[in-house]
């Protein structure tokens, strides 16, 4: 595709995201909508903006790529990625919301009575964040570079740059029609090109160059090994998103908050069927690309190679805005949720602070990108899912579900699930792809267990320290809602 | 070695690294020998603080976790092989050796807990076995006075017990009963703001009562429906406000709470009062202190539109703000004076706003300082009123 189409395709979209974050969807009502104002987040639309903000670079690009280079080993993503938004379902989202606790570390503080398990959990949420902006932006140099042919930096700074514009400016509050938008951009961005790529294919013989169950590649296929710890990373790491679980207390109660979740998990179902297409297109009618190290660039290559003329340029000018959509949504709301975390930790929680500490949650990320090379996008997320698994996910299942845990077993547990995994991902980038062992390189089947064996023998050494608290925040956290006293 | 110079240079930072460490913790140490005075001064120094670091283990009350932490301080500060804390009830706190004695401890200091007076066993007394107890010949209990009662008590273990070491511990008992005592008064401060949370709880006005079943009486004879349907919406009003449960409730129901009070103002006023809303809906589940945006509505009802002529409009929005929810009320009336507004804020007179008082006291009082309403007025300008609470409050329930 030319350069100007995907020019014009990516500034359209900033600007569109950043006039959006500015202005904002104001809409004002009189009290005749008053009922119908408290109401206002429908299921529907409250799903819609969890699936905008949760689907992101290793979604949009990354899973494509990876089944165009190891099949169905890679649909455990797509899988891993819906099933864990059901444990999400069974073991934390209504507990959760009924705690009254808008973040991960407000939650561990008020459950532990303990501000240094706060702290702890500060570091780890912010780091996750850090370690999950990464792909975003190496996924917006990856755009830059395929579509435009400008250098790799030019994309991952423009994103920086647009989401610190909104945010700085006080828009891009993560606000629920904006992200509900998002997440049909993104399903029409995939689904039209497929759609059409499709019907262009039925219509005319057009010779593919391989047959799709033939690996391009010639890599071995995964073991159980692999295909088991990245499922425990993938179920477990869903669970201690940031940003993803603040989203739930914009349901008005918890009935409605059990129809988001089906509906979350049907619209993510919905969604990965078009990744898995374009990797399986990209299999049979691309296969070139798996050898120059373009997989991650199928989804943006593949419409201008199938259709000729203005149809494929503005099919492949879709796609672009699409991913673009992709990376900015998710960077904006994991800086949002970042900011909010280190401006009340560090800074004391003022509206300054709040924007220093945005600034901050943008730029270090944007260092990471620049120092770090863009891996296959899905792998170097599933790892953060495995970071967030070894780290977050146990204390929030620990606490919500186990009287028994102590402040010294979280602190203990979480530093010991952050130190193996992080380890192993240090040393599997020192080591590079082809010299990391296959249990360095998927961790999570050993950081997880580990994490949480150590934080119920020291939860269990330290069992004095069960804070007096606990029954009543127990109680809190399990006992179902009182209904509405005014409800009609 | 392919790149031993790589090597060689890391071995020589890391040497470097450590050689300059020890060389600073060394200064370090050689100072703080050279600055800490006389053998007497130290020991002052090293008392107090053992004492100071108790105390602070024990301002929570006597419980296990800071009676553990303290018993360690005390057992150096009276130098005795073992100390144990006890409470009414039971043992909390042991520290060192003897712990065979732990079961039998509190019927040793039944006498003491009832009789409130220092007392020393001997070795015959605690029925030890030389084998198990090595050292500990002897034990001091002393009773931990609060007030009149007594609370627990100190048992400081030793080979024998002299008089110095009786009077050490009784003086230990004494302070660990200031220190519990203070933990006493802490909880009764918080007690008492918590009841003061709860007396400054918003009545709904007298006025309102009055002026609203009048407004559904004149529609009595001319529109029974709509008389109908005023008193049920009176009725819930009513049934909200004199709810007895929680002193918070969320965002969602306070609104619910206010479109209903103004159905029945517009049954008075008619099309005077124009309302619009601007709700953000993340933050309608935002746990707020109950009844506290329905006296600003009214205030602005009340001062703002009653005595200006023509049509008034209201605006109120709800946004998100980060970490916290901000609730604005504005209206277009006749305002207010800012200086008169401030004395009456800081409480000097009694005006007609004492709805805003009572909002932003408890505002203060729930989320301190920082959380009070923010006014902006001007005689003749209109009032915007600013509401900020933090969105995550584990502690209170709605």
């Amino acid at each position: 595709m030319s350069p100007a189409v995907g020019i014009a395709a990516i500034t359209a979209v900033s600007v569109a995201t950043a006039v959006i974050g500015f202005y904002g969807l104001r809409i004002s009502r009189t009290t005749g909508d008053f009922y119908v104002a408290s109401r206002t987040v429908r299921p529907w639309w409250n799903a819609s903006a969890i699936g905008g903000e949760y689907l992101s670079a290793a979604s949009f690009l990354g899973v494509a790529g990876l089944i165009l280079l190891s099949g169905t080993d890679a649909l455990w993503y797509p899988v891993g990625y819906t099933a864990g938004y059901l444990m999400l379902l069974l073991f934390v989202a209504a507990p959760l919301r009924r705690s009254g606790a808008y973040t991960i570390p407000d939650f561990t503080e008020a459950r532990l009575d303990s501000l240094a398990v706060r702290r702890v959990t500060s570091l780890a949420v912010v780091i996750v964040g850090w370690l999950y902006i990464v792909p975003q932006l190496h996924g917006a140099a990856l755009t830059i570079r395929t579509t435009t042919g400008l250098p790799p930096w030019v994309g991952s700074t423009a994103v920086v740059v647009v989401v610190c514009l909104t945010v700085v400016a006080g828009g891009m509050r993560s606000i629920t029609f904006v992200q509900a938008f998002q997440y049909w951009l993104k399903l029409t961005a995939l689904a039209v090109p497929i759609i059409f790529m499709v019907l262009v294919l039925g219509g005319n013989d057009f010779p593919g160059e391989a047959a799709p169950a033939t690996n391009p590649t010639g890599l071995a296929p995964a073991g159980p090994y692999q295909n088991i710890s990245l499922l425990v990373a993938l179920l477990f790491g869903t669970l201690g998103l940031p940003h993803v679980l603040v989203r739930f207390y914009t349901n008005p109660d918890g009935h409605s908050a059990r129809r988001t979740t089906l509906i979350v998990l049907g619209l993510l179902s919905v969604f990965y069927l078009f990744p898995t297409a374009f990797g399986l297109l990209g299999r049979v009618f691309a296969p070139g690309l798996a050898h120059t190290g373009q997989a991650d660039a199928v989804v943006l290559l593949l419409p201008g190679r199938l259709i000729d003329g203005p149809a494929g340029e503005l099919l492949s000018a879709l796609v672009v805005a699409g991913a673009f959509a992709a990376f900015l949504s998710t960077t904006s709301g994991l800086v949002v949720s970042l900011a909010g975390v280190i401006s009340q930790d560090v800074l004391g929680g003022s509206v300054r602070g709040f924007r220093l500490a945005a600034l901050v949650s943008a730029m270090v990320p944007l260092g990471l990108a620049f120092m770090t090379d863009s891996l296959a996008l899905a792998g170097s997320v599933g790892l953060v899912f495995a970071f967030t698994a070894s780290t977050i996910c146990p204390v929030l299942l620990l606490g919500i579900w186990w009287r028994g845990l102590t402040d010294a077993g979280a602190i203990a547990g979480m530093v010991t699930g952050g130190v193996l995994c992080g380890g192993a991902m240090v040393a599997g980038t020192v080591l590079g792809a082809a010299g990391t062992p296959f249990w360095l390189a998927q961790p999570a089947a050993w950081t997880v267990p580990a994490a949480f064996a150590v934080m119920i023998l020291t939860s269990r050494a330290t069992s004095a320290r069960v804070p007096r608290t606990i029954t009543k925040v127990m109680t809190r956290l399990h006992t179902p809602e009182r209904p509405l006293a005014t409800e009609r | 070695m392919p790149d031993s110079p790589l090597y060689a240079a890391a071995a020589v930072a890391v040497i470097a690294l450590a050689i300059a460490v020890v060389v600073l913790v060394g200064l370090k140490v050689l100072r703080s020998f050279r600055e800490l005075g006389t053998d007497a001064e130290r020991a002052t120094y090293t008392t107090l603080h053992a004492a100071s670091k108790a105390g602070r283990h024990l301002r929570t009350g006597l419980n296990p976790a800071g009676a553990a932490k303290a018993s360690r301080q005390l057992r150096t500060l009276l130098g005795c092989d073992a100390l144990a804390i006890t409470d009414v009830s039971g043992v909390l706190a042991w520290d060192g050796p003897g712990e065979e004695l732990r079961p039998r401890l509190m019927e040793l200091a039944a006498d003491v807990l009832s009789g409130g007076r220092t007392q020393v066993f001997n070795a015959a007394d605690l029925q030890l076995s030389a084998r198990k107890s090595g050292s500990i010949g002897a034990a001091v209990i002393a009773p931990i006075r609060a007030g009149s009662r007594v609370v627990g008590v100190v048992a400081a273990f030793a080979p024998s017990a002299g008089a110095g070491l009786v009077r050490a511990t009784t003086e230990v008992a004494d302070w660990v009963a200031a220190q519990v005592e203070l933990a006493e008064l802490d909880a009764s401060r918080t007690l008492l703001m918590e009841a003061e949370v709860r007396a400054l709880r918003a009545q709904i006005s007298p006025h309102f009562i009055y002026n609203s079943l009048n407004a559904i009486a004149s529609f009595i004879n001319t529109d029974p429906a709509r008389a109908r349907e005023l008193v049920v919406e009176f009725a819930d009003f009513t049934r909200y406000s004199f709810r007895r449960h929680g002193d918070f409730t969320t965002l969602a129901e306070e609104l619910r709470c206010i479109d209903r009070y103004l159905l029945l103002e517009r049954a008075r006023f008619g099309e005077r009062v124009q309302v619009s809303l601007r709700i953000a809906p993340e933050v309608l589940s935002t746990v707020i202190p109950f009844l506290s945006l329905q006296p600003l509505v009214e205030n602005a009802v009340r001062h703002g539109l009653e005595a200006k002529e023509g049509p008034g409009h209201i605006t109120i929005s709800a946004n998100d703000s980060g970490a916290f929810a901000e609730v604005t009320i504005e209206d277009d009336g006749v305002g207010m004076d800012p200086v008169q507004l401030q004395s009456m804020l800081a409480g000097h007179m009694d005006g007609e706003h004492v709805g805003l008082r009572n909002v932003d006291a408890r505002l203060r009082q729930v989320y301190g300082d920082d959380h009070g309403l923010v006014i902006e007025t001007a005689p003749g300008e209109g009032t915007l009123i600013t509401m900020r609470v933090p969105k995550s409050q584990p502690g209170h329930n709605a």
